[in-house]
């Protein structure tokens, strides 16, 4: 439990920012290797270099060198959890509400009936 | 940081969104089919508060509910739970009629949750926005992933949330 919690830190920090975003909607559609997202996102190799390697610390993103070139792709399993995370909340909060809507949709129609019977 | 999830639109219900504000803050919002008096009222009567808080699909069940709704006042909703039943308690500490109402979340000891929730009525529909505020993102981490609602990923979701990540980085 703390150990996925962490874990979710690490991933929610790593989402933090706004070329990290974009490097993994980029990997969502193919793999890229670092000097591919260098040059896309107009940055340093180094830069880059950095980015990856928050993303790959929080397991967004896995890296593997071939030859002289290293590839990244997506880590998928990671960014499930945190989609996981938000709709599990949201879920909780939809069910609540659509029973506040039920209610709500009730006490309206009861004080437009009770209107209706005191203007007669 | 501004994850954000959004339920499927439908043309029967309204939809809740979920948005991270931040590492310590979380921000739900629904529209509700009535005027912010009756919504206000099913917040803070307890009559009408125990029918929809506790929907049948959350798997609880609610034992007893107090709702004190004034400025100061407490709260406290006892839940069914094994080995012994679950309070939920705290403080009002902003009760604004038909337009805004916050409370304190003081179960887990000091530096509990704050939850904010604004009511705001167009054309005789309700915005409700609540927000909950923790005192630490482990907090807040640690209040998504209670209870044994695990549920099955899908690549539907995980298209949602980079398809928001998109939006919310303005790229």
């Amino acid at each position: 439990m703390v150990q996925y919690v962490t874990r979710l830190d690490t991933s929610f920090a790593a989402l933090s920012d706004a070329t990290r975003r974009g490097v993994l909607e980029q990997l969502g559609r193919a793999d890229a290797s670092i000097t591919d997202l260098a040059e896309k996102f107009d940055m340093t190799l180094t830069g880059m270099k950095k980015h990856v390697g928050v993303l790959e610390q929080a397991g967004l993103v896995t890296t593997k060198k071939i030859g002289r070139v290293r590839t990244c792709q997506l880590g998928p399993r990671r960014l499930e959890e945190e989609t996981a995370w938000l709709e599990r909340y949201r879920r909780r909060w939809d069910e609540r509400f659509d029973a506040l809507d039920k209610v709500v949709e009730e006490l309206s129609r009861k004080e437009k009936s009770n209107e209706r019977k005191n203007r007669r | 940081m501004n994850a954000r999830i959004e339920g499927k639109p439908s043309a029967v219900k309204n939809r809740t969104t979920v948005e991270r504000k931040s590492d310590r803050e979380v921000v739900v919002t629904r529209t509700i089919n009535g005027p912010a008096r009756i919504v206000f009222e099913a917040f803070t009567k307890a009559e009408l508060f125990k029918r929809w808080w506790v929907p049948k699909s959350m798997g609880m069940t609610l034992l007893s509910c107090e709702l004190d709704a004034r400025v100061g006042g407490k709260y406290r909703l006892v839940f069914d739970h094994d080995p012994e039943p679950a309070a939920f308690f705290g403080t009002y500490v902003e009760v604004k009629p038909y337009s805004r109402l916050a409370w304190t979340n003081d179960e887990g000891g000091e530096g509990g949750s704050v939850t904010t929730v604004t009511f705001e009525e167009k054309g005789g529909k309700t915005l409700v926005v609540l927000r909950e505020s923790y005192p630490s993102k482990e907090a807040l981490d640690a209040a998504g992933t209670g209870a044994a609602d695990a549920m099955v990923e899908t690549f539907d979701q995980l298209d949602e949330l980079l398809v928001a990540l998109g939006e919310s980085s303005g790229q």
